[in-house]
């Protein structure tokens, strides 16, 4: 059989970047990253079992200024995940599919995910009485 | 319009990958469980910030904490699977390859979900 060049349809590079595919795929690169958040979890879970010297092994990972890093990282990733889920979970019920809607929705979901993260960090940081 | 589907096929509703909407359902139910596991698993988190290891397991042994890690690692590692197994789907285009990846990772999200799990159990009844 011969090769037909057929028209493809619009793709991505035809595409002005607007905020809901960005959180669209945002959503999906989060998920993917929070596939790491989990893998520390159970990391951490097994320190714990294994003893105090393996946890505090652990903890100096954690807290060095890379895990610090990571962990930051990992909080936005997982606050951004869950704000993006809870947007698709609207957007699900028929809701906030009109463009400017969907917008406002969209602004609130980083201002969210944001906020979130900040305020957990500054919390932790308080209360290890370090500000 | 016409249903080229047998009445059989019709009524079990399972679509041409034999699925139906489990995985889609599944999905969306983890990741309402997820929203509340991973906002209490933060907030412990940040509350545990600066504490000891005597303090860690303390926390662990309280039997809520112990139930609710042991949800978070099944509704977590289910909803991860399921997300990870749509990406590889979308991206890995091989049929061997693909479904290679996404055994895997159901495996890997079952043995990390196993792994967690055991020591979220060694700690909670450990002497």
């Amino acid at each position: 059989m011969t090769e037909v060049e057929r028209p493809l349809s619009p793709h991505l590079g035809i595409w002005r970047w607007g905020l809901s595919m960005a959180l669209s795929i945002a959503h999906r690169a989060t998920g993917i990253a929070n596939a790491l958040a989990m893998l520390i979890i159970v990391w951490g879970l097994v320190a714990v079992a294994s003893g105090p010297d393996y946890f505090e092994l652990f903890y100096g990972y954690m807290t060095s200024a890379l895990g610090r890093l990571v962990l930051f990282a990992l909080t936005l990733t997982l606050m951004l995940h869950l704000c993006t889920g809870v947007r698709h979970l609207v957007m699900d019920t028929g809701r906030a599919l009109e463009p400017e809607a969907n917008r406002r929705l969209g602004i609130l979901v980083v201002i969210a995910a944001v906020g979130l993260t900040f305020g957990f960090w500054v919390a932790a940081y308080h209360i290890a009485g370090l500000i | 319009m016409t249903d080229s589907r047998s009445p059989i096929a019709r009524a079990r509703g399972l679509g041409a990958a034999g699925g139906g909407t489990g995985h889609w359902l599944h999905q969306r139910l983890t990741g309402l469980a997820n929203l509340v596991l991973v906002f209490w698993f933060a907030s412990s988190v940040v509350a545990l910030a600066g504490a000891d290891y005597a303090t860690v397991i303390w926390w662990i042994r309280d039997p809520v904490v112990s139930v609710l890690l042991l949800l978070l690692l099944a509704s977590g590692f289910y909803h991860l699977s399921l997300g990870l197994r749509v990406v590889v789907e979308d991206y890995v285009s091989g049929e061997g390859a693909k479904l290679l990846l996404i055994y895997a990772i159901g495996a890997i999200s079952i043995l990390l979900a196993l792994l967690g799990g055991l020591a979220v159990l060694k700690i909670a009844l450990g002497g």
